[in-house]
């Protein structure tokens, strides 16, 4: 079961690529040949696809005409970019200083117990991905948690279990 | 406006909060609408602009600037008139100003309220610096976790350019400057000046060894400055009220304001902008209105992941680059942390030190791996499983680290540990000997226990307990099961009797 699922995951992940990968050719357009626009062209492509599908990634190691590893090196080294498929929500638990101080751990350990994720995982479903971030420039609301572009202060468990139901809470119950 | 506890108002100015505040960097944050140009430019915004182009050669702006004192607001404080020196004096005739907008330090959002409060401010001051250095072109390196404060910077930017105030020929003279601005992706190395630069060139954002400076070998190889948004907020002021009038706010080694983003254990949480030389305590009682829920304070943590924890002894000092170094720690990028009795000092150097450790490069071996051998026996102290000789062996690692790693990242990364050592060895030493975390924070190192005395048998603890730990008949004594317990502290936070001991 646990395999199927991950094959079926991974098969809708392939088919979208190659449906858009149109995007990519569109965007390598809008950059000169220089080094100085490849991060920036692997941000535009992370937004788009949430993730750096491979057949990207070789279209513009092809424009470029450099390594594979060059961009590996890149997509390991900056977190905002990922080689995997990240979830439809993308949650974000912001583990600052602040929000550290007020609990933002017991918010990591809650979604572990509701979704059954750790920071870096995405649900089997596809739907949630966790991440935990620095700073989010709004200490005074800690702990805060960010799903795609909503944001939510003063978290407790309580809140949380709420916020996650919302969004259609654990598919597998 | 605010209401007073005896229920009449009074100006916002006036509260404590602002009473006490000398606003530089910030001046027009919440005052003006940051995405109408004209509001900026009523405010004396282009005003130093104009002044500088028309009357002043650029080393008159870079002798202004030196003159004023004014020291770079980012982490080390390095004189920012002699980097402007070093520049200008480089050869060449292409040369950049750069401004690094990656606020990166957990806990601190300082440039965040000048990028998105202000942001022709920042345009104001780095086309300045680039008149004054000679460059053509400036970037500014922003986070893109700040999506408004990307949003109004380009809006910033199209607006200076359709005003003439970015591009060819500005105000009619022969200077020609642009801006351009840069994402960047979630990489604390990239606040170091030289992988910030690696970075916008597009590549890896990794330091490498300095010298040369970029003041020399920059972006592309070429001259370049580089500067944090809260210091180029102070330069237009500086430059139209002259060096004279900065110099006065302040102390003796350090001139004008500091701006700190004071948040943890606090009433008043929020940015705050004072005069160096203000004494720590009236920061954080005065202006931050003291700890809540009656809780002691314990320590103030500045600097971020590179600097230290100032303990209660110290809280006379004034704030200050040098007197904060003396105390071990570091004025950094502004974020101010209070600590309560209920956070655990040993925990906090850890959690520094991990967000180092993840965030560490990886190019040169000590803060690769010695920041990764001090993770793990902080760990292992706080899961109770410390050595007798931990914490010297934590001193000296730190000490190698401090002393050969590559970039400020590395050399910084042990400050939170060796400042805990230093004022709370005692704590670390609770842990090591007798397996106990005093602000009873370690999971490991804690049990909770119910007082049968106090417990009214209310039931509300076994309610709220996730994993059923907790039993007992209505209206008798409760009992918690430790080997069920999984420390969550739900119960501790509901009962209404304190009838549940933690220890
Ligand atoms: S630490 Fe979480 S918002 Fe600042």
């Amino acid at each position: 079961m646990d395999d199927e699922r991950k094959v079926s995951v991974k098969k809708m992940s392939d088919e979208k690529i190659t449906t858009d990968i149109s995007f990519t050719k569109e965007i390598l357009t809008k950059y000169p040949k220089e080094q100085r626009y490849l991060l920036a062209i692997l941000q535009d492509i992370q937004r788009h696809y949430k993730f750096l599908p491979r057949k990207s990634l070789s279209m513009v190691q092809e424009y470029f005409d450099i390594p594979l590893s060059r961009l590996y090196s890149m997509a390991t080294f900056y977190k905002a970019l990922s080689l995997k498929p990240k979830g439809e929500y993308v949650i974000k638990i912001c583990d600052g200083t602040a929000c550290h101080l007020r609990g933002s751990n017991i918010i990591i350990d809650e979604i572990k117990k509701l979704l059954d994720i750790v920071p870096g995982d995405t649900t089997r479903d596809g739907r949630f991905s966790l991440e935990t971030v620095n700073c989010l420039g709004s200490c005074a609301a800690a702990p805060v948690v960010v799903i795609n572009d909503r944001f939510f202060g003063k978290v407790t468990p309580s809140k949380l279990k709420e916020i996650i139901e919302e969004y259609g809470g654990n598919g597998d119950e | 406006m605010e209401i007073n506890s005896d229920g009449r108002m009074r100006a916002i100015t006036d509260t404590s909060f602002y009473k006490n505040q000398t606003r530089i960097a910030l001046r027009n944050c919440g005052l003006i609408n940051p995405e109408v140009i004209e509001e900026y430019i009523a405010n004396d915004g282009y005003m130093a602009l104009a002044k500088a182009l028309t009357e002043m050669t650029p080393q008159e702006v870079i002798d202004e600037v030196l003159a004023s004192g004014l020291r770079g607001r980012g982490g080390g404080g390095f004189p920012t008139g002699r980097k402007w020196q070093f520049a200008a004096d480089a050869k060449g005739d292409i040369k950049y100003v750069v401004c690094n907008a990656d606020e990166g330090d957990p806990g601190a959002f300082m440039d965040r309220s000048v990028l998105e409060g202000d942001p022709h401010s920042l345009l104001e001051a780095m086309t300045l610096a680039g008149y004054a250095i000679g460059a053509q072109e400036g970037y500014i390196y922003v986070r893109a976790e700040y999506p408004i404060a990307v949003k109004r910077l380009n809006l910033a930017i199209s607006q200076a350019r359709e005003r003439g105030l970015l591009g060819k020929n500005i105000f009619g003279t022969d200077f020609s400057f642009d801006l351009f601005l840069r994402l960047g992706s979630g990489a604390f190395v990239c606040g170091e000046e030289t992988a910030l630069l690696a970075s916008i060139e597009g590549k890896r954002g990794e330091p490498r060894p300095r010298p040369p400076f970029p003041a020399n070998k920059g972006l592309w190889g070429k001259p370049t400055i580089i500067n944090n948004v809260e210091t180029y907020a102070n330069i237009p002021v500086i430059l139209l009220k002259g060096a004279d009038w900065f110099g006065k706010i302040g102390t003796e080694k350090s001139k004008g304001t500091k701006v700190f983003a004071i948040g943890g254990k606090i009433n008043n949480t929020g940015l705050v902008e004072i005069a160096m030389g203000t004494p720590l305590k009236e920061v954080i009682y005065d202006i931050g209105g003291g700890i809540p829920n009656g809780k002691k304070f314990k320590a103030v943590q500045t600097g971020g992941p590179s600097g230290g924890c100032i303990p209660a002894e110290l809280l006379d000092m004034p704030i200050e680059y040098d007197t904060l170094i003396q105390a071990g720690s570091m004025m950094g990028s502004g974020g101010m942390i209070v600590m309560d009795e209920d956070n655990c000092m040993v925990d906090i150097a850890k959690f520094f030190l991990s967000f180092t450790q993840e965030e560490s490069c990886g190019k040169c071996p000590p803060c690769r791996i010695g920041t990764k051998r001090m993770l793990e026996i902080l760990d292992r102290i706080t899961k109770g499983e410390g050595k007798e000789g931990d914490i010297e062996l934590l001193e000296s690692l730190a000490k190698s680290i401090k002393a050969s790693a590559l970039c400020g990242l590395g050399q910084t990364a042990p400050n939170p540990v060796l400042s805990t050592i230093r004022y709370f060895r005692d704590e670390y030493e609770a842990h090591i000997k007798e397996k106990r975390c005093p602000a009873g924070s370690c999971k490991a190192l804690i049990h909770y226990e119910i007082i049968a005395d106090k417990c009214k048998g209310c039931g509300l603890c076994a309610k709220v307990c996730p994993v059923g730990a907790i039993s007992g008949e209505k209206k008798q004594p409760h009992v918690i099961d430790k080997e069920k317990c999984i420390k969550c502290n739900s119960c501790f936070d509901r009962c209404r009797f304190d009838a549940i001991r933690k220890y």
